[in-house]
């Protein structure tokens, strides 16, 4: 069986600037993927990539094996992606704006109208539903996001930061979603937050100046410092043994 | 194309969700009559046709126009929507042609609130209206033009202002260049570019429509002139949406 995310030799360059260097991964139906990396290390150039909005230098990324720059349409269709900082748009209510995904995700009807209710079930937006979405707070905005990318079931999702912005109790509620939608999906998290890696991942992958630089469990990960803290962890492997001493 | 539609219904929604439409149309409204009443004197000329209201109509497009125009993209790239919105399953060419289609609806919406016009023009006499139908099309072909080069200067920026003055200046030279100061200088220098110039010119063309004549030439310059300007539009985000 093809896997659900197929990277090789993804590169990234911006004029001599190279923000992805030669990132290769795939991921299949259950894992939980925890991207991982100090700010600046190719996180979101790499999720863009494989979104098909960034176009790679080299190198291919495929959805169920449709090429992300060959057949844009097929690979986007089976995915759900919420971009860096969850924009959406900002005069329309919340069930307009889902409304409108869900049509261009090819919804009508009652069919539509029933994605539309559980994305909002799911991301618990019910009582912001007919609010403008400049109206809400940072942590439902990032909800709407979510409901967005959740809308069509998508057997693969890919998340920039779902969790930034929400209090420990959303925080909660959106790692518990994850975690059960997971043995149906395959599914790419970025996040600064270590114990979320532990909380959710089945597997981390932490990059350094767009270089993968560990691929591991998180347990196994955790495993590489004598005290088994991922944040020791973390900072061995990303800031550059010249640099450690001052730091 | 279903896809597109969906675009432009949202982005036509957007234009009346806030109050950009209203002051739009009723700028352009009180513009286009204080005009076609005053400076066209409409009751004085004692002729019953709208011969004053199409003169100043494609100028006041020339203004007007691009502030529609504007926010079509440069608005998607400052919020980051462009990236929803191009992650989405859509082509580029789906998400230009829709969000054109909003704005020329906008347009067109705008152009139909001056039915008084034809309404007054028939209580007081008997006008052609053949005539004031061709210069309707003819309106509606020049804001189309005009919101084409507006929608491509759109996505070239994430500055609104930016892509309204460039849309502005674009469009100007489209309007002007079948006027003296053009085609005098033209015709001095480079004789040859004077006669392409004459044939570009956005406001002689509709000039034609406004005297009732419908003329294939004009129609497929119009045509291809929008179409030159939203594959400039799709060339653009496709070559760098994502700076």
């Amino acid at each position: 069986m093809a896997a659900l995310i197929e990277i090789a030799g993804l590169t990234k360059r911006f004029g001599s600037f190279t923000a992805v260097d030669d990132v290769s991964f795939r991921l299949d139906k259950g894992e939980v993927l925890g991207f991982l990396g100090p700010n600046g290390a190719g996180k979101t150039t790499t999720m863009r990539m494989l979104a098909g909005f960034v176009m790679p230098t080299a190198g291919s990324a495929a959805i169920i094996g449709h090429d992300v720059i060959a057949e844009p349409v097929a690979a986007r269709r089976c995915l759900g992606f919420l971009p860096e900082g969850a924009p959406t748009y900002p005069e329309m209510t919340v069930l307009g704006f889902l409304c409108f995904v869900a049509r261009i995700r090819g919804y009508a009807g009652r069919a539509l109208a029933k994605r539309v209710a559980e994305a909002i079930a799911l991301t618990q937006l019910e009582s912001v539903r007919l609010q403008p979405i400049e109206t809400l707070s940072k942590g439902f905005k990032r909800r709407v996001g979510l409901a967005q990318a959740l809308l069509h079931d998508p057997p693969v999702l890919v998340l920039d930061e779902p969790t930034d912005g929400l209090d420990p109790n959303q925080k909660h509620e959106v790692r518990t979603l994850i975690r059960r939608m997971a043995p149906e999906k395959a599914i790419v998290i970025s996040t600064h937050l270590l114990e979320e890696v532990d909380a959710v991942c089945t597997r981390a992958i932490i990059i350094a100046a767009g270089r993968v630089v560990a691929d591991d469990t998180p347990a196994g990960l955790a495993a590489r410092d004598p005290e088994r803290r991922l944040e020791e962890v973390f900072r061995a492997i990303t800031i550059p043994p010249s640099l450690r001493k001052a730091a | 194309m279903r896809q597109a539609l969906i675009i432009a219904r949202r982005e036509l929604d957007g234009y009346f969700a806030t109050p950009v439409a209203y002051v739009f149309i009723v700028i352009f409204l009180v513009l286009q009559g204080t005009l076609t009443f005053n400076a066209g004197d409409f009751f004085g000329r004692g002729q019953a046709d709208l011969a004053p209201f199409f003169e100043f109509l494609p100028w006041v497009f020339l203004l007007l126009v691009p502030a529609i125009s504007m926010r079509l993209w440069a608005e998607e790239r400052r919020l980051g929507t462009i990236e929803l919105l191009l992650t989405l399953p859509v082509t580029e060419g789906q998400a230009v042609i829709g969000k054109f289609l909003a704005a020329w609806a906008f347009c067109i919406i705008a152009l139909a609130l001056t039915f008084p016009f034809i309404i007054t023009v028939n209580i007081l006499g008997a006008p052609d209206n053949g005539v004031i139908a061709c210069g309707y099309l003819g309106g509606v072909l020049v804001s189309g033009a005009f919101l084409a080069v507006g929608s491509a200067t759109s996505a070239m920026t994430k500055n609104q202002v930016i892509a309204f003055v460039l849309g502005v200046a674009i469009s100007f030279v489209f309007a002007l260049s079948a006027y003296p100061v053009v085609t005098d200088f033209l015709d001095r220098n480079l004789p040859v570019l004077a006669e392409i110039a004459r044939r570009f010119s956005v406001i002689e063309r509709f000039q034609s429509f406004a005297q009732g004549l419908i003329r294939l030439p004009d129609i497929v310059f119009f045509a291809s002139f929008i179409g030159f300007w939203l594959f400039v539009n799709a060339v653009v985000i496709d070559h760098d949406k994502a700076s």
